[in-house]
């Protein structure tokens, strides 16, 4: 049995520059993307023909056709197609769950290497049959004789054409995640002159990262796109401030700019095993070191929707035997400008803390310059299961660049469920 | 009893004419149901600064069960994490649509009248927040726990405003002011409790007083507060006494029920629903005091002095013996029956005496000479009579009615009892019930820090206010 594990690198990432919906990749279906992004990483840690452990990734919006999406995505690529795959779908967590996956079974020594991979389209997005007309269709195939299917399909009426749409909303509560962050918006007090300055410096942050270089081995143009589609490095809170409320009715404080729009895009990391990384002469950006998710009752208990990965930190913290204040680089995924800032204030409340957490004394605050310093979603824009391996990429040659220190990633997902992590400088901890 | 001009303005087209044309428009009062929470909904507690109530207010919210929201303040945080309280946080600059069935107010801290500016700045952006039949409650320091002039002229402040925002806050909801003596903070359960729940329906612009207990507060099944406890309703076979009595078995008490001879079907009746026990007996009587004594002599908890009538006549017109029989049934016999319980030491420890005196005998009027001097009376009785008691762990405390929808007010000429019902913040008039919840409370073996106070029971009247 298997007592021993392993310290797992991040050798690093690879991801198409993030597109607007019905924009640059209107017509881009998942597949096209998630391969793209495995292909931009296959060439640049030269993986032509390899074996991998596994691939691990998936979609939050999914077709039914695309039953084994990452498998087929790896079928496409250069990779050798005896590399196992599998789909992950765990909403915005997918990507950074996925990470967590293969990063364990390399711990644990049954795999050397993998891939965590994400990919979502809100563009070519799954619109299915009218529920009414499936069913018909369904009873229609039943049936024995001509006669009785035809006896079925004469049920059809002219509204059956109407589709069903993929509907952004919480099936137990049928508000949308944006309807959601509202409510805690209110229940946190967060304000929207605080939204607004944390959303112009995810775009300022993300442009400047861009022009220094550090996005030149993370991103891979894709169909015409070199930069992420919805940033805008002229991003200011007096233009941020003139835009409407679309969340929270009318004098709420989410607004377009400091939401994330629905987005298309795709990412991918490459992990493995010291050993392996350097028998192939590969970089260690850093080392995979934790992983935590938690999940909150947002139906019964009305905890805030997007507050689990407040609730995921401590458990974690508690394992690793860190706190919050130990980290240089803080990568909490900006699904709203709203989610980070309750989390933030949720971890230095006393109450919250205490009751909720059950510790003794608030996790506390952290240093905003530490806080997504090479930009967040807001900015990136958000393809749900390509988040998680935009950050983990990112933040790793983060660590990489400074050659010590420690990075934690927080990323909310609907239905109420968080995933966190922790990446640690391979130059080691300071 | 039924107040039709409620029902009508309560209905629409009633409500749309109402508001229309000014006329008052009174709110179907919260009443307690058995079983219901203590408060119906969201409690937000704020506080001035150097406050030093935060914290037993966070815990008494807790144990209540409500559900709690603090202002931002680090100090509130702290205070609600130390009690226990998961409170929400409430900034009044960002707080959405968010509504409170209860604001709660520490204002310990203001030092100085130019620190009554926080009284602004939370009411301010969270008055228009209350739902309705809400509760308000502001807490301050006697003059006497103030360290100086200052201090005790800012604290006595606070009163003009709970009795102004009392008038101000409408649709059924109440204000009240709790000082709370330095000593006292370990009190607040049983007094907190009444104020912040649907029992003090019609109980409101009041000033409670809290000091440290005549004896440890026990703890108690809130939900039947007097079980184990004998409790002795004087005039008990009608109206508000036999509400008092309904509300004390409700809260577990075992009733002795006391009423004269002529009266006796009624208070049987009465005895019978409530598995009491029955003294029919004229308590102006020569032997009455020590009759009621031997009846009693197992020992009683709770002795509610609420047999009292009127004999109207402007004093002009009273003939002695229409003043006297009334000042022997309202006041005299009490002082007596009080005297016999206290030499026999029949009243148990933490025991309590509750005294129904009147609005009238804090406003006077006109016609009532001999009753308004009987109800001042009782008023004299229990404030000369608190430190005593309290040395005995005993507590004596009076409610004073006002308007209450009974027999005696149905009878009342309509233009006067229009009048009656509609001159109070509540606009309408109170039911014996809400006398009944009242003295529930004076009479909780937890309100061991209330003692030597009289409550209005009137919606805030505008008379003798």
């Amino acid at each position: 049995m298997n007592t021993t594990t392993r310290r797992v690198a991040v050798v690093g990432g690879n991801r198409i520059p993030f597109a607007r919906s019905n924009s640059a990749y209107s017509k881009a279906s998942n597949q096209d993307m998630l391969t793209a992004a495995l292909d931009g990483l296959i060439a640049r840690y030269s993986l032509d023909g390899e074996q991998l452990g596994e691939v691990a990734g998936g979609a939050v919006l999914k077709h039914s056709r695309d039953r084994d999406l990452t498998r087929e995505s790896v079928l496409g690529t250069r990779l050798a197609p005896e590399t196992p795959a599998y789909d992950v779908q765990q909403a915005c967590g997918t990507g950074l769950e996925a990470a967590i996956l293969v990063a364990n079974k390399i711990a644990l020594g049954q795999i050397d290497s993998g891939i965590a991979c994400g990919v979502d389209t809100t563009s070519d997005a799954p619109i299915a049959l009218n529920e009414d007309l499936r069913e018909i269709l369904l009873e229609a195939n039943r049936e024995k004789s001509t006669a009785g299917r035809l006896r079925q399909l004469a049920k059809v009426r002219p509204g059956h054409i109407v589709p069903a749409i993929p509907r952004n909303e919480e099936p137990r509560t049928g508000k949308s995640m944006g309807e959601h962050c509202a409510i805690m918006a209110t229940e946190w007090g967060v304000g929207r002159e605080e939204q607004d300055e944390l959303t112009a410096r995810s775009h300022h942050n993300l442009a400047a990262a861009y022009e220094r270089g550090f996005m030149d081995d993370l991103v891979d143009p894709f169909l015409g796109l070199e930069r992420d589609q919805n940033l805008r490095p002229d991003s200011s809170t007096e233009k941020l401030a003139k835009l409407k409320p679309v969340f929270g009715g009318e004098n709420g404080t989410m607004t377009a700019g400091n939401s994330t729009p629905l987005s298309d895009g795709a990412s991918s990391v490459l992990l493995a095993s010291e050993e392996w990384a350097k028998e192939r002469d590969l970089p260690i950006l850093a080392y995979f070191s934790e992983g935590q998710t938690a999940a909150v009752d947002h139906v019964h208990k009305r905890e805030g929707l997007l507050m689990a990965p407040a609730y995921a930190m401590p458990r974690m913290l508690d394992r690793a035997g860190l706190t919050l204040q130990d980290f240089d680089f803080y990568e909490i995924h900006e699904a709203f400008a709203a989610q980070v800032l309750c989390t933030l204030r949720a971890w230095e409340d006393p109450v919250f803390c205490k009751e909720r957490l059950g510790l003794d004394a608030p996790l506390g605050s952290i240093d905003r310059d530490k806080l997504n310093v090479n930009g967040g979603s807001l900015a990136a824009g958000h393809p749900f299961a390509a988040t998680g391996g935009r950050i983990v990429a990112s933040l790793a040659k983060a660590l990489h660049e400074q050659g010590s220190g420690r990075g934690v990633i927080s990323i909310c997902a609907a239905a109420g469920q968080g995933v966190v992590a922790v990446l640690e400088s391979a130059g080691g901890s300071k | 009893m039924s107040d039709r001009y409620s029902q009508i303005v309560n209905s629409f087209p009633g409500k749309l004419v109402a508001g229309r044309v000014g006329l008052p428009q009174p709110t179907e009062l919260d009443r307690h149901t058995p079983g219901a929470p203590v408060v119906a909904g969201r409690v937000l507690l704020g506080a001035a600064p150097g406050g030093r109530l935060a914290e037993p207010l966070a815990r008494v919210i807790s144990d209540a069960g409500a559900e709690a929201s603090t202002t931002p303040e680090s100090s509130l945080r702290d205070a609600a994490a130390s009690a226990g309280l998961d409170a929400a946080l409430f900034d009044p600059e960002n707080g959405g649509d968010q509504r409170f069935k209860a604001l709660v107010f520490d204002a310990t801290g203001v030092e100085d009248s130019t620190q009554l500016v926080e009284l602004q700045r939370f009411f301010h952006p969270t008055v228009r927040k209350l739902e309705r039949s809400g509760r308000v409650v502001v807490l301050g320091t006697p003059a006497f726990g103030c360290d100086d002039a200052r201090e005790a002229t800012a604290q006595r402040a606070l009163e003009g405003f709970t009795r102004s925002l009392g008038k101000e806050v409408g649709r059924g909801s109440t204000v009240q002011l709790v000082y709370v003596s330095p000593g006292g903070e370990g009190e607040l359960d049983s007094t907190l409790r009444f104020l912040l729940s649907p029992r003090s329906a019609y109980v409101s612009g009041q000033v409670v007083r809290i000091g440290p207990g005549v004896t440890k507060p026990p703890k108690l099944d809130w939900e039947r507060p007097l079980d184990g406890k004998v409790a002795l309703v004087t005039g008990a076979s009608r109206g508000i006494g036999e509400a008092i009595a309904t509300t004390l078995h409700r809260d577990g008490a075992k009733l002795v029920l006391l009423d004269v001879p002529a009266l006796s079907s009624d208070l049987d009746a009465v005895a019978k629903r409530l598995d009491a026990d029955t003294i029919e007996i004229d308590i102006t009587e020569e032997g009455a005091p020590a009759a009621i004594a031997d009846k009693l002599a197992g020992g009683v908890d709770i002795v509610v002095h609420n047999a009292g009538v009127t004999r109207d006549r402007t004093i002009a017109k009273m003939p002695e013996e229409r003043w006297s029989g009334l000042m022997e049934i309202n006041l005299s016999s009490e002082e007596r029956i009080n005297d016999v319980l206290l030499e026999r030491g029949l009243l148990r420890d933490n025991g309590r005496i509750v005294c129904v005196s009147s609005m009238s005998g804090i406003a006077g009027n006109s016609g009532q000479t001999n009753y308004a001097t009987s109800k001042a009376g009782v008023i004299g009785m229990v404030e000369a009579l608190a430190p005593t008691l309290a040395e005995r762990a005993l507590t004596i405390n009076a409610v004073a009615p006002g308007f209450i929808e009974t027999q005696m007010t149905g009878q009342m000429p309509i233009a006067i009892r229009e009048a009656g019902r509609r001159m109070n913040s509540m606009s309408q008039g109170g039911l014996p019930v809400d006398v009944a919840e009242t003295i529930a409370w004076l009479a909780s073996p937890a309100s061991t820090g209330v003692n030597g106070i009289v409550v209005r029971v009137c919606g805030q009247s505008l008379l003798g206010a």
